[in-house]
């Protein structure tokens, strides 16, 4: 019953709110492993990028990555490489390829895909180390893939 | 430039980095006596690392400070509390441990061969197996629950007996399939944020994970004494964070599984003085 009730909201947002968005099912990666089209159509809010980025929730991409942005939050993590820079060094494309799923730019890398919902194996629910009760969802909305990337993309060294 | 030499640069790059964020050089001398073995050269079947480190190099100068001296050692109050239980009688054959054990130093050498396979049943066996057995076959007592304090206590009091004699778990022969599939688990991308046992513990050794330093991922010194916690952790329930925080669903602590990862773990770890019970943050 409580079940349900869930799917059935979520159906009814999904289908209101997130008309125009590309699923993660459906994202183009070009050869490269970049994404042109916007997967929301809506412009990215840096702001709400940068807490993703930080939120060990959300992006918590602090975990691998350091950045010098965000040096107020302690314990930035060095698996990946420093990402300051990272909107000289990538285009939007490549930064939106880079956040739905790594793996199409670097084959085999560490980071984690964060547009993806199968394809796991033994996925759990969120981090109770537990069989997720409900359909699997991405790491991060599609919006929220967004407002990461228009962070990065104000990452410049000058 | 393409990504691929992109990545490559960054691969080379990354390297001098980890060599300097890498392990300490303190040596391990336990009570100022017991001399351990804490880096080594890799055994030949751990084909992705030269050098072997305990945990123990990782941690910080205070933590490290409380596993060389008894006294200090948190964990060392668990493993009193064990000694008692060693002498009380339980169960409906009114026997101890020390009934049938002619003192628990009679276990010297056994942690450094664990885990192994039972030679009656096939079944590869941990420490928690052979306690449990005793406790429900020979004294008719209730099993005890994997993790707890009772249990780990008596699996830390075991293993301490073997304190620096090097590891040398048997990877071929009868134990041969079980070492394969723990293998093959270490190197599984499980989880939402497919990542292996190996991406961490293999890759990114010596690297800082947002606020964790991290090692290799060795199991010499378990059960260890978490400061976090305050309490024994046991090597499953060890296993299991780790596998949760993949964004995963764990296996179960006393599961096949994790009897086979860790016989896998512990041969990753063939030469590394026997450390319980080490002290972690
Ligand atoms: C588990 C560790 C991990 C996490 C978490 C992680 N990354 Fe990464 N990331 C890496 C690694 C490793 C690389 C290097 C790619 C390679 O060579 O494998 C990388 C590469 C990148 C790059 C390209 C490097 C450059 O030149 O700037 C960007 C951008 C990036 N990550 C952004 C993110 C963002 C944004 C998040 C969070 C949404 C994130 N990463 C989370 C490990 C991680
Ligand atoms: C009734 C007698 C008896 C009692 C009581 C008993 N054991 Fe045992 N135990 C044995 C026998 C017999 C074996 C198998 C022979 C051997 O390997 O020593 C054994 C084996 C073991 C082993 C494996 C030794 C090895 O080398 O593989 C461990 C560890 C052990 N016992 C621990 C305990 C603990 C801890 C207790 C108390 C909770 C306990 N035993 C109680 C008789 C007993
Ligand atoms: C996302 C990274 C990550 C993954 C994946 C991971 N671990 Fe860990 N593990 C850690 C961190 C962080 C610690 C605590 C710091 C340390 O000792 O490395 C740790 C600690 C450990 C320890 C304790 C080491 C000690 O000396 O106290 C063991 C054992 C271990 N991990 C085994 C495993 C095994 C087996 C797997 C695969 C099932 C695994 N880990 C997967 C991050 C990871």
């Amino acid at each position: 019953m409580k079940l349900r009730l869930i799917t059935l909201v979520c159906a009814m947002t999904g289908g209101a709110a997130f008309a125009a968005e590309t699923g993660p099912k459906d994202v183009q990666f070009d050869d490269y492993g970049a994404i042109e089209q916007s997967l929301t159509g809506v412009a990215g809010d840096a702001a709400n990028g940068a807490l993703i980025v930080g939120e060990k929730s959300k992006g918590n991409c602090v975990a691998c990555h350091e950045l010098t942005a965000l040096a107020d939050i302690p314990f930035h993590g060095e698996v990946g490489p420093m990402l300051d820079g990272a909107g000289d060094r990538w285009s939007e494309a490549e930064l939106r390829g880079l956040v739905a799923n790594a793996k199409m730019t670097f084959e085999g890398t560490v980071m984690p895909a964060f547009y993806k919902d199968d394809g796991y194996i033994r996925p759990g629910d969120a981090y109770t180390g537990k069989a997720p009760s409900a359909p699997l969802t991405s790491i991060l909305t599609a919006q929220e893939i967004e407002d990461v990337v228009a962070f990065l993309a104000t990452l410049k060294e000058q | 430039m393409n990504n691929k030499a992109l990545a490559a640069v960054t691969a080379v790059l990354a390297f001098p980095a980890l060599v300097a964020a890498g392990p300490d050089d303190d040596n391990l001398v336990i009570n100022d006596e017991l001399d351990m073995i804490s880096v080594t050269e890799a055994p030949a079947h751990t084909e992705n690392l030269d050098t072997i480190y305990s945990g123990w190099h990782f941690r910080t100068d205070e933590t490290q400070a409380l596993q060389i001296d008894d006294f200090d050692n948190p964990a060392m109050i668990f493993v009193d509390q064990a000694a008692d239980l060693f002498e009380t009688v339980d169960g409906a054959a009114e026997k101890s441990c020390a009934s049938c054990h002619d003192g628990v130093e009679s276990f010297e050498g056994l942690q450094a061969s664990m885990p192994k396979v039972d030679a009656e049943s096939g079944k590869l066996v941990v420490m928690e197996d052979l306690i449990n057995k005793c406790r429900t076959d020979r004294m008719e007592a209730d099993a005890l629950k994997w993790s707890g304090a009772d249990m780990q206590g008596l699996v830390a009091l075991i293993g301490l007996q073997s304190r620096g004699i090097p590891m040398n778990v048997a990877i071929d022969g009868a134990a041969a399939p079980f070492w394969e599939q723990g293998k093959e688990m270490y190197y599984t991308r499980y989880g939402q944020l497919e990542l292996s046992c190996a991406n961490c513990h293999e890759e990114n050794w010596g690297n800082m994970i947002r606020a964790d330093h991290l090692s290799q991922g060795m199991i010499n010194g378990f059960p260890t004494y978490r400061l976090k916690q305050a309490k024994l952790i046991s090597r499953h329930n060890r296993f299991r964070g780790c596998i949760r925080d993949t964004r995963a669903e764990t296996f179960a602590e006393g599961s096949d599984e994790f009897r086979a990862l860790e016989l896998y773990v512990a041969s990753r770890g063939n030469g590394l003085s026997v450390e319980t019970p080490a002290v972690r943050q």
